[in-house]
């Protein structure tokens, strides 16, 4: 298991190093002055010149990418084209407000979309089973930002039940400091975002679960469960449902990769100021210290979720051997 | 080749759901091919009501079956026109997916060992990169165009074609007409494509299923977000203009045919996906 523990946290390291490398060439790409990226071509040009220097852009690329690269170790992002402050401070509360998005989510749909997908399989064959199976694959299916946008325009404009967007009410904390995310404001303002990434999750772990309990039902075991005089109920919820938990458990560290992956799309429409959001703000004003800071860090989320996914279901399932 | 397509369409026409999404697939690709023909109005030229004043937001009517936009565009036709490019890039990352995907999934499997596990190794890394952002990224550095739009998200989604079919590969390559193709002097490439390969076709065309609705879904989100082709009228980029105007909640009619088409176009992809999955994957197959 600690042998596990160390190659899987190194893999995991290897993982970021990769997309770090990535991102410096990417973004060295650009047509034109290749320092456009990390000095902002708006200001004067013996500042800019004094930067190159500064920061080390006039030497060669190879140099270059060592720098960058030591300075990711010490979270030094470089400053905001925008603002002008360090972009490390800009990206710092951001974290937190995609995580307490995303994760409490993430967690309600896959158990939900566990139990719903059981009795969906007990209940095989009936009405209510095939227009359940039809209403999660359209949900599943329609594009997220368009069901955020259909549930501000029924419960927030026509209904007035929950705010339109943003973490909390404009003004109401301008220290933005750990009272706000205690506040009921704030749940309010999570309500809506919360109900609707969850609704669209839960869709994949609901249809998988009844798929998975419907083909274990030929399975010698629920053949033996049936024949000892078990219910029909017991035999499914005991037996099968158990052992479709672990396939399910499987697609976990996928589907929480694409959900923080996602959380771009959620965060825009409602507003809501995570990373997703504050990448997509940069990129359209040309902050491309903060873009690729942002980036960066949706892709630690990811990676480290997916590590922390896989360790878990290591624990669930005994069977596993760690060699 | 052909036999297989036909039992696709075989095992697909059988229970209630995959006849359904066959036919809803025939007509949205009907309408990717006709649409720009029989939309009744350009889809980018502002309207005038009979007395020449803009139409701007009018609710739907008998000029106008899905209403206007702001500055007077008429939402049928560009609902219309919209279809092209949603098919269009989700069926060419499809296909660069399932290209790029089951030829790594076959030599890593096949070959095993240093090259398998570099190639996993690769496959890992390309399941951690956060998806949607790092295609908004490309598109912003590179330039929004459709083209640009299929190489980066057919760059990324690969990977979980390539884990499926390495997978299948493994157990493949001990079967006995593994070993009998061996001994009759055929070279690995021949084995390859020849004798594995073709078993591998369903697990592939599954796969194209789930790429073309991701791809879909996709195209739509980065029209959504605002980083689409800006010369191209598609269902993300109508929902993008409605978000923008912050007049979308006022207009209904504008923003709620996009999201209905993606819907249903990619419920019927994946009505068909699991139809076609359930024949091939026995397990799948219940009573």
């Amino acid at each position: 298991m600690a042998g596990y523990l160390v190659r899987r946290f190194w893999h995991m390291v290897l993982t970021l190093f990769a997309m770090a490398t990535l991102m410096f060439f990417l973004f060295r790409l650009l047509p034109g002055d290749p320092t456009a990226t990390v000095i902002s071509p708006s200001l004067y040009p013996k500042a800019q010149e004094a930067m190159r220097q500064q920061f080390g852009l006039d030497r060669p690329l190879f140099e270059q990418y060592l720098l960058y690269l030591r300075n990711l170790c010490v979270l030094d992002f470089g400053f905001s084209f925008q603002t002008n402050r360090p972009v490390f401070e800009m990206i710092q509360g951001r974290l937190l407000n995609t995580i307490l998005l995303i994760l409490p989510s993430m967690l309600a749909a896959y158990l939900l979309g566990a139990v719903i997908g059981a009795i969906a399989a007990w209940k095989r064959g009936g009405a209510a089973e095939i227009s359940l199976v039809f209403t999660a694959t359209a949900l599943q299916s329609a594009p997220l930002f368009w069901l955020g946008m259909l549930a501000i325009l029924l419960f927030s404009i026509k209904l007035d039940l929950f705010p339109i967007g943003h973490i909390v009410t404009p003004g109401m904390f301008p220290e933005q400091d750990w009272r706000m995310y205690l506040s009921a404001d704030f749940l309010h303002h999570l309500a809506l975002p919360f109900l609707v990434n969850t609704l669209y999750q839960l869709c994949f772990p609901l249809l998988l679960m009844r798929s998975t309990m419907l083909s274990t039902i030929g399975e010698d075991y629920i053949e033996l469960g049936r024949m000892k005089g078990l219910s029909e109920r017991r035999v499914l919820f005991g037996h099968a449902a158990r052992n479709a938990l672990l396939p399910l458990a499987t697609t976990l560290p996928m589907i929480l990769g694409w959900a923080v992956a996602g959380s771009v799309v959620i965060e825009t429409v409602f507003s809501w100021p995570g990373l997703g959001l504050l990448m997509i703000e940069a990129i359209s004003r040309a902050d491309y210290p903060v873009a690729q800071a942002a980036f960066l860090l949706i892709a630690v989320l990811t990676v480290f979720g997916t590590f922390i996914a896989d360790l878990l279901y290591g624990l669930l399932d005994p069977r596993i051997v760690y060699a | 080749m052909p036999s297989i397509i036909l039992d696709f369409f075989r095992a697909v026409w059988r229970g209630p759901f995959g006849p359904t999404g066959l036919v809803i697939l025939g007509l949205c690709v009907a309408l990717a091919i006709l649409g720009p023909a029989i939309a009744p109005y350009d889809p980018v030229a502002r309207n005038y009501d009979a007395a020449g004043k803009l139409l701007r937001l009018a609710p739907p009517s008998w000029q106008h079956w899905l209403g206007t936009t702001l500055l007077g565009r008429d939402v049928l036709s560009q609902m219309l026109v919209g279809a092209r490019p949603a098919l269009l890039v989700g069926g060419l990352t499809a296909l660069g997916t399932v290209v790029i995907g089951v030829n790594i999934g076959l030599i890593s499997g096949y070959f095993g060992g240093r090259i398998d596990s570099f190639l996993m190794r690769l496959t890992d890394m390309f399941l951690g990169l956060p998806f949607l952002p790092f295609i908004i990224i490309v598109l912003s550095l590179t330039g929004r165009s459709l083209t640009t739009m299929v190489i980066a998200m057919t760059l990324v989604m690969w990977r979980s074609t390539a884990r499926v079919v390495r997978a299948q590969v493994l157990s493949l390559r001990e079967m006995p007409f593994v070993a009998a193709a061996r001994i009759t002097g055929a070279s690995d490439l021949a084995i390859i494509y020849r004798e594995i390969a073709p078993n591998i076709m369903p697990i592939a065309l599954v796969s194209v299923a789930f790429a073309l609705a991701w791809a879909i879904i996709t195209e739509a989100s980065i029209g959504f977000l605002g980083f689409g082709d800006p010369s191209v009228v598609s269902w993300g980029s109508i929902v993008y203009d409605a978000y923008a105007s912050q007049m979308m909640y006022r207009a209904p009619w504008w923003v709620v045919p996009p999201g209905i088409a993606i819907m249903v176009l990619v419920s019927a992809v994946y009505f068909v996906g699991r139809a076609y999955e359930q024949v091939v994957n026995p397990r799948l197959r219940t009573g």
